[in-house]
């Protein structure tokens, strides 16, 4: 019986969700200010950095993965290497030929 | 459940309370849309790969195309979708809480957030076309080459988000009016939950389009 009601995950407190809300918010300021300091190469690079950090709390928090059980992380690092060997296989055509 | 409660595991038939209660697993529930999440991250990845190939071979072009759009507006969108992404996943967390009308108010705030995302989005698409920048405009087709392909991108990609916030919209729909029928309840939360999860990861693919398209110049 036990099984059979098993909570998908339990719930978070309100508060950890606005924390997280402000940390998004701040890095979004932070990436749009950097945006206007005069930086060429490193622009797109630290823009992706901020992005990525923000997606990671997104994905943490606000879809829960810090709280499921590991299978959900398992899952998703099999798709970030299946993405990865079609970024690598499409850049090492790209890049030299 | 009463006439059986007195019965001990050994005699009752694991098959007659299953007959009683209607069948409902949250876990595979939530696996089945991680999974769809996953074929959505490699639809965009694909996209991703194809921006990312095509601003290494045109970067000049990409980043003048960059700096023609509005990036105050781009930040704009950025927050209300976090925003919302805020009140989806607080509306969640009260749903868990049985707080119903809690969990209505975040859904409503959440949809007037999705749509103020796509007014914005409409202004502007609105405007690049006022000013004669769409695919295969005269405009167009006089910019140089990496410019047409940062617009096509520009249009494909944020349309393509776009349709999924659209969809997104729909599901918290649905989600209100199952709250209303009774059929998302505490104890009854995938449909929502998965509701969240979906809105989550469009609000984590804008979180990437946004500084592609707009702080690249």
């Amino acid at each position: 019986m036990a099984a059979q009601h098993e909570k998908t995950h339990p719930p978070v407190p309100y508060s950890l969700y606005f924390k997280v809300w402000i940390a998004l918010i701040l890095l979004t300021v932070l990436t749009v200010s950097v945006s206007y300091a005069n930086m060429q190469q490193a622009r797109i690079l630290t823009a992706l950095m901020i992005a990525a950090v923000k997606i990671l709390l997104v994905v943490l928090y606000f879809m829960h993965i810090r709280f499921e059980r590991l299978l959900y992380t398992y899952m998703i690092i099999v798709v970030i290497v299946t993405y990865g060997i079609f970024v690598s296989l499409t850049f090492s055509d790209y890049l030299y030929r | 459940m009463s006439p059986h409660a007195a019965l001990t595991p050994d005699t009752l038939a694991p098959h007659a309370s299953a007959a009683h209660a209607e069948h409902y697993d949250p876990v595979a529930c939530k696996i089945g849309m991680w999974l769809f999440l996953f074929t959505e991250v490699l639809l965009f990845g694909t996209l991703f790969i194809v921006f990312a190939v095509y601003l290494t071979l045109h970067h000049f072009d990409f980043a003048s195309g960059s700096r023609q759009l509005d990036k105050l507006l781009g930040a704009a969108n950025t927050m209300i979708l976090l925003t919302s992404s805020l009140t989806m996943a607080l509306a969640i967390a009260a749903m868990q809480r049985s707080n119903r009308r809690l969990s209505v108010a975040l859904l409503t705030a959440t949809l007037l957030l999705g749509l103020a995302f796509l007014g914005i989005k409409a202004h502007e698409w609105h405007h690049k076309f006022e000013h004669d920048l769409y695919p295969r405009s005269a405009t167009m087709l006089a910019n140089p080459y990496g410019q047409q392909v940062f617009y096509g991108l520009y249009y494909t990609m944020t349309g393509l988000h776009a349709l999924h916030v659209i969809v997104g919209c729909g599901a918290i729909v649905s989600a209100m009016v199952l709250i209303r029928l009774g059929r998302v309840r505490a104890d009854r939360i995938a449909f929502i939950d998965n509701t969240g999860l979906y809105w989550h990861l469009v609000d984590a693919i804008w979180i990437l389009l946004f500084p592609l398209f707009y702080l690249i110049g």
